[in-house]
């Protein structure tokens, strides 16, 4: 009987203890916080006298974990340790997520106010609520003295926002037409350079009951890809005057890049059962050999050069080329879709906001310069490749990111989260050849006006 | 002991636990999600509160009609498959060779993930490596359906793979149920002369009856918030074909970020789910008790 007491006594406590804990949690947050908030900014003002700099440790908030992304990690880690040896007053310390976590846990630090001192975003539409809320510092006066210069054309502007720039590019991603060579070889096809050259070689490869192109379209980007590409080619910057209002998306060319969407449906342009494919599905029938083409960003790049999962014969059998242009329109076959990645923000509550910004500039230019060579990622910053060992593969891709004349964001991405899901749906349907393309336009207008 | 469990204190003291685990996991959730479902917030920033203008914006909203319709769909193809389902454990019941055997592959699919289970599905159902189209290629189909690109097929071919995943879940139940009949009284029955049909319909089924309930509200109500598979498999498309409630809801908060608003999607289908619990309950509610023995 006393002993049963006792028992759910003692249990009760450590009931109670284990909340407490939990409650206690969330404000030992708040006060660790406060704490590098107030060491933080009796440094920033030292290192503004810039006399005797002061201990200042940065938390440095990121998504590579050293097991999933592996070669990323180290070049992390060597980075903060060489910025360590050459500014030995400031620590950097990490905290790292996988992409999803992450994601989640930038949300709800921010509703907390205890940002990490650095962190990573993503461009435009995932910015924005952060931008809005005040969260990131403008990172503007890093980018004078001509260091925008370094990076390729139109990949810092993602992160700009009324004109103010919040955070720096590390990655950049491109989307090239990949192709078969043998497949093209087979029926002697060559790189097409006009949309009909391209037309060509779908009927030739449909007729003879080769998948011309491998579309994962239940990811639904994979296939805004193609109406980006198309509307590019015939209506110039009309889809980007669209989502930023200063144009409509009933645009005569926006209509008909749709129209020449559904043609490709229609001529067996994809695999079949495209609409029920993920990406990966559909990457796998290229890698089959059973699809000649994919329309697919250059993260991809590492498997068609120097991933020995896959074989080196189709390694070597594989090629790109840019996007064909279309008679008549006034696209630019230099102008690509493609988009930067995760780019380096700075918290506007940081209170070592200098030394941030130091070491978020320090990060980029050594990011530049050990990113591809040794993780296959394209930085956003140009590469020269006279200087760098890669597969030519590689220094083809990245010569043509050097000559760019434009980039234009993925369509989801530039759009809010809203518009971006009816874009993504109405996609589909386009693809599904369920709606007409006059009211493909009509709905993505519709969503676009309403939220002014 | 029993002096122990007739003080009240030490009773709560006893349930405490438990009741603050369910407290801080479902019940406040719960009042939650119902507050959030009157503002408007984006999962980030400042709340605005709008009343029941989420709700009326539910109301009129198509798409979510249109994934309610195919969320009542699935209870109802959930609930008729119960009949094949009882039929099966009937049969294993009835002590027929091999029935242990046949039992532990019906549980097979219950012991797989959810995600294993629709990774396995997507690859029967591939439009052009899949096993269903090769082999209706074989018998000579020449164009075989693409089964989760079209529209029209889409949500029927992800309900077979849900009724293939639960199929041994409830067999195992009514088997259990089965096997609990007292064999005197179907030895009895023999002896009177009734048949193996009449034994199943007039013993069996009305000493199962509250077993069948049960499976009945289990069906319906996991049905109406189902998820797992049409997350993986279709992910609600091709532009909301397969979309059901569940899934509807958490395109609205984790691709729109509209947390506002789904958490007025996911509070009406909590209303939803009660209410037809209790509906079930009310339709099924009967007085006389069949009891064993």
């Amino acid at each position: 009987m006393r002993k049963v007491i006792w028992f759910s006594l003692a249990m009760l406590l450590a009931f109670s203890l284990a909340l407490a804990g939990c409650g206690g949690g969330t404000e030992t947050g708040g006060d660790s916080g406060g704490g590098t908030a107030n060491g933080g900014s009796t440094d920033g003002e030292t290192a503004g006298g810039g006399s005797e700099p002061k201990e200042v440790t940065l938390q440095f908030m990121h998504l590579w974990p050293a097991g999933s992304a592996r070669q990323q990690n180290m070049i992390v880690n060597s980075i903060i340790e060489q910025f360590q040896n050459e500014y030995p007053h400031i620590t950097i310390e990490q905290d790292i997520l996988e992409n999803e976590q992450y994601k989640n846990k930038l949300k709800v630090v921010s509703t907390s106010n205890s940002l990490p001192d650095i962190g990573m975003t993503w461009a435009a539409g995932f910015l924005e609520p952060y931008v809005k809320g005040q969260l990131f510092a403008p990172l503007d006066d890093l980018l004078e003295d001509g260091f925008k210069d370094e990076f390729v054309v139109g990949t810092v502007e993602a992160y700009a926002i009324d004109g103010k720039t919040y955070a720096l590019p590390i990655e950049l991603n491109i989307v090239p037409v990949y192709y078969n060579k043998a497949l093209f070889e087979q029926f002697n096809l060559e790189v097409p350079e006009t949309y009909d050259e391209f037309r060509h070689i779908v009927d030739t490869l449909a007729a003879n009951g080769i998948a011309p192109i491998a579309l994962g379209n239940r990811d639904r980007w994979t296939g805004s890809l193609w109406f980006m590409y198309l509307a590019d080619r015939i209506g110039g910057d009309a889809l980007n005057r669209a989502i930023d209002r200063s144009g409509s998306f009933t645009d005569e060319s926006l209509v008909r890049a749709a129209a020449e969407v559904q043609e490709l449906v229609r001529a067996n342009a994809f695999n079949r059962g495209f609409n029920g494919l993920s990406n990966d599905e559909a990457k796998a029938e290229f890698l089959n050999g059973q699809a000649a083409m994919y329309l697919m960003g250059s993260w991809e790049h590492p498997n068609f050069t120097t991933n020995d999962e896959i074989p080196q014969e189709f390694r070597d059998s594989v090629g790109f080329f840019k996007f064909p242009i279309v008679e008549g329109g006034s696209g630019d076959i230099n102008s690509w879709v493609g988009g930067p990645g995760v780019g380096l923000f700075v918290a506007e509550n940081s209170p070592a906001k200098e030394e941030a910004k130091l070491f978020v500039r320090y990060f980029v230019e050594k990011w530049g310069e050990q990113a591809v060579t040794e993780a296959g990622v394209i930085p956003a910053t140009k590469v020269d490749t006279a200087n760098v060992d890669l597969p030519q593969k590689f220094i083809d891709l990245l010569n043509e990111l050097n000559s760019a004349s434009n980039i234009t964001l993925f369509a989801d991405v530039q759009m809010s989260p809203g518009v971006a899901e009816v874009h993504l749906n109405m996609i589909q349907s386009l693809f599904g050849l369920e709606i007409e393309p006059e009211e493909f336009a009509e709905v993505h207008e519709e969503a676009l006006a309403s939220e002014q | 002991m029993n002096k122990v469990m007739s003080n009240k204190w030490i009773i709560a003291l006893y349930v405490l636990p438990g009741f603050m685990f369910l407290a801080v996991l479902v019940y406040i959730p719960i009042v939650l999600t119902g507050y959030y479902g009157l503002m408007e917030w984006h999962g980030l920033g400042e709340m605005k509160f709008i009343g029941l203008g989420n709700y009326i914006k539910l109301i009129k909203d198509e798409m979510f009609w249109k994934s309610a319709y195919h969320s009542f769909l699935l209870a109802l193809f959930s609930a008729l498959s119960l009949i094949g389902y009882l039929l099966v454990a009937l049969i294993l019941a009835g002590r027929i060779k091999g029935a242990d055997l046949f039992r532990k592959i019906y549980l097979i699919p219950m012991l797989l993930s959810s995600v294993a289970i629709a990774q396995l599905w997507l690859k029967i159902y591939h439009p052009t490596n899949g096993v269903l189209n090769l082999l209706l290629v074989a018998i000579g189909v020449e164009q075989p359906p693409t089964w989760l690109a079209d529209p029209k097929i889409v949500l029927y071919a992800v309900f077979l793979a849900i009724l293939w995943q639960y199929a041994g879940f409830y067999i195992l139940i009514y088997y259990a149920a089965l096997k609990n009949v007292p064999s005197a009284l179907e030895e009895a029955a023999r002896i009177d002369g009734a048949g193996p049909w009449q034994v199943a319909w007039k013993i069996k089924l009305p000493l199962i009856s509250g077993v069948i309930k049960v499976t009945v509200v289990l069906a319906i109500v996991g049905s109406l918030k189902y998820f797992d598979l049409i997350y993986v498999m279709t992910g609600g498309g091709p532009n909301g074909a397969s979309e059901v409630m569940a899934s509807y809801m958490y395109r609205h908060a984790f691709k729109s970020f509209d947390f506002g608003y789904s958490s007025a999607i996911g509070f009406f289908l909590l209303l939803i789910c009660l209410v037809v619990t209790w509906l079930i309950r009310k339709l099924t509610a009967s007085d006389d008790h069949v009891q064993y023995s």
